[in-house]
């Protein structure tokens, strides 16, 4: 009968712009790391758009490419890649797993589990998109140079850049979806953790 | 000070681990009752079972039987949702690694519990400097927790556990990492808190200083409660302690 009269209010909040907030600061305080976890991503993304810019050229250039090289293109691309997001996850395992302490007391201050998640995703994605774009300017920016020097700057002209543009937006969003994939679980494990078992952990 | 309501109860209230596949009972049928306005110390050895305790009244772990109800409010029954608003508005928490967020300042630190209740920003600041005033760091207030002493850094904590008016304070070993000046001034500033602002507060502690301020202390070996003294018998103890001091 007492428990009609003391009902608990659910918790709703959820501070997006806190949890955005934190995640900046955790990259800035963690910079050095945050770079090699960045720079794992931005060297697939860079690999994937010298390949994209190549193809580009080649087309401009109606150079014929044999099926077996274009395949072995893609699988290495793919390897790449592979390897960049085994790289981001493990980086946020430990970036999670370091900080289990700090996730059990914003659980104990009143910290959704929902919070936990977006935090860590919102640190993963700020360093997937950025490291992304970067990757991407940078691949196709060595690969124009490269074409530029080798086969003649009016290659370029000849250039589909509206094709071009929007292959090399797709490695963007490709490195998002595949930093998004690295960081959610991890960030779920962290955040389902009894506080109680999060806070005991010893590093 | 404390009144005949209520604040916490724990009914046949046991914990138990899985320890290399071997149940370990950690809690064994702990019955507590705890008043609104207390200051109740929960001493024990290490291993005694005291931490288990406190997780289980503060809704940070699950009893594996019985039942813990705050403010006659089941905890069992709570979601997590529930739960969480539980652990944001009706209790506040202090460590005995005082456990603050290293990249937030202390202001920062004593407002996030606000954020998380949804306290407009300014509100929420004009909190945290008033609460950071009351434990004395009202020159820190920008000062992150590693340009803060061990001291200073528990103040921000008691701050913290305050900013949401909670019913009760829960510490686990507040003073396990101080000194014995600066464990005293913790101590003084919590009493000074119970009595104050009529905060409930139960520590779980094995430093004999908190004798000196509880209203009760509950005593915990093997995860039972071996015995609660009241004010009136620590008086007497407090007393020849102090005998054999001097």
């Amino acid at each position: 009968m007492q428990e009609q009269q003391h009902r608990i209010e659910r918790q709703v909040h959820l501070p997006l712009s806190k949890a955005f907030e934190i995640a900046l600061r955790n990259i800035r305080i963690r910079f050095g790391r945050s770079m090699i976890t960045a720079s794992g991503i931005l060297l697939g993304i860079a690999f994937l758009a010298t390949v994209i810019t190549q193809i580009a050229a080649q087309d401009a250039l109606n150079i014929e490419v044999t099926q077996e090289l274009r395949m072995r293109n893609i699988w290495l691309v793919t390897l790449a890649l592979l390897m960049s997001t085994i790289g981001i996850t493990n980086s946020m395992l430990m970036a999670v797993t370091e900080r289990f302490k700090e996730i059990g007391t914003m659980k104990c201050l009143g910290a959704l589990d929902r919070f936990v998640v977006t935090m860590f995703i919102l640190e993963g994605m700020l360093m997937g998109v950025i490291a992304s774009v970067l990757g991407a300017v940078l691949g196709a920016g060595v690969q124009l140079l490269a074409i530029g020097f080798g086969q003649g700057w009016s290659v370029l002209g000849k250039l589909d850049w509206g094709l071009l543009s929007a292959r090399l937006g797709m490695c963007i969003v490709l490195g998002g979806a595949l930093t998004f994939l690295a960081t959610i679980a991890p960030a779920y494990r962290a955040a389902k953790m009894p506080p109680a078992a999060a806070l005991r952990v010893e590093i | 000070m404390a009144s005949n309501e209520y604040v916490v109860r724990t009914k046949d209230l046991s914990k138990e681990f899985m320890l290399g596949g071997v149940p370990l009972r950690a809690l064994d049928n702990v019955q507590l009752d705890i008043r609104r306005g207390e200051y109740v110390s929960i001493m024990g050895p290490s291993g005694s079972g005291k931490s288990t305790l406190f997780n289980m009244i503060g809704g940070l772990d699950k009893p594996t039987h019985g039942t813990v109800f705050i403010n006659d409010v089941d905890m069992a029954q709570l979601d997590a949702q529930e739960l969480a608003y539980l652990r944001c508005r009706t209790i506040g928490y202090i460590f005995q690694t005082f456990n603050l967020i290293p990249v937030m300042t202390a202001l920062e630190n004593v407002t996030l519990p606000t954020v998380f209740a949804g306290v407009p920003t300014d509100e929420g600041i004009e909190r945290g400097i008033e609460l950071l005033n009351i434990v004395g760091l009202g020159e820190r207030l920008h000062h992150k927790p590693s340009e803060l002493s061990g001291g200073q850094q528990q103040r921000v904590a008691i701050a913290r556990s305050l900013a949401n008016n909670p019913a009760i304070i829960l510490a686990d070993e507040p003073t396990g990492n101080l000194d014995l000046k600066t464990g005293k001034e913790i101590i003084t500033l919590l009493k000074k808190l119970n009595q104050e602002q009529g905060v409930t507060i139960i520590s779980a502690t094995h430093d004999l200083k908190m004798l000196d301020v509880s209203d009760r202390v509950v005593w915990i070996r093997d995860g039972r409660i071996e015995r609660i003294e009241e004010r009136a018998d620590l008086d007497i103890k407090v007393g020849e302690m102090e005998g054999v001091e001097s």
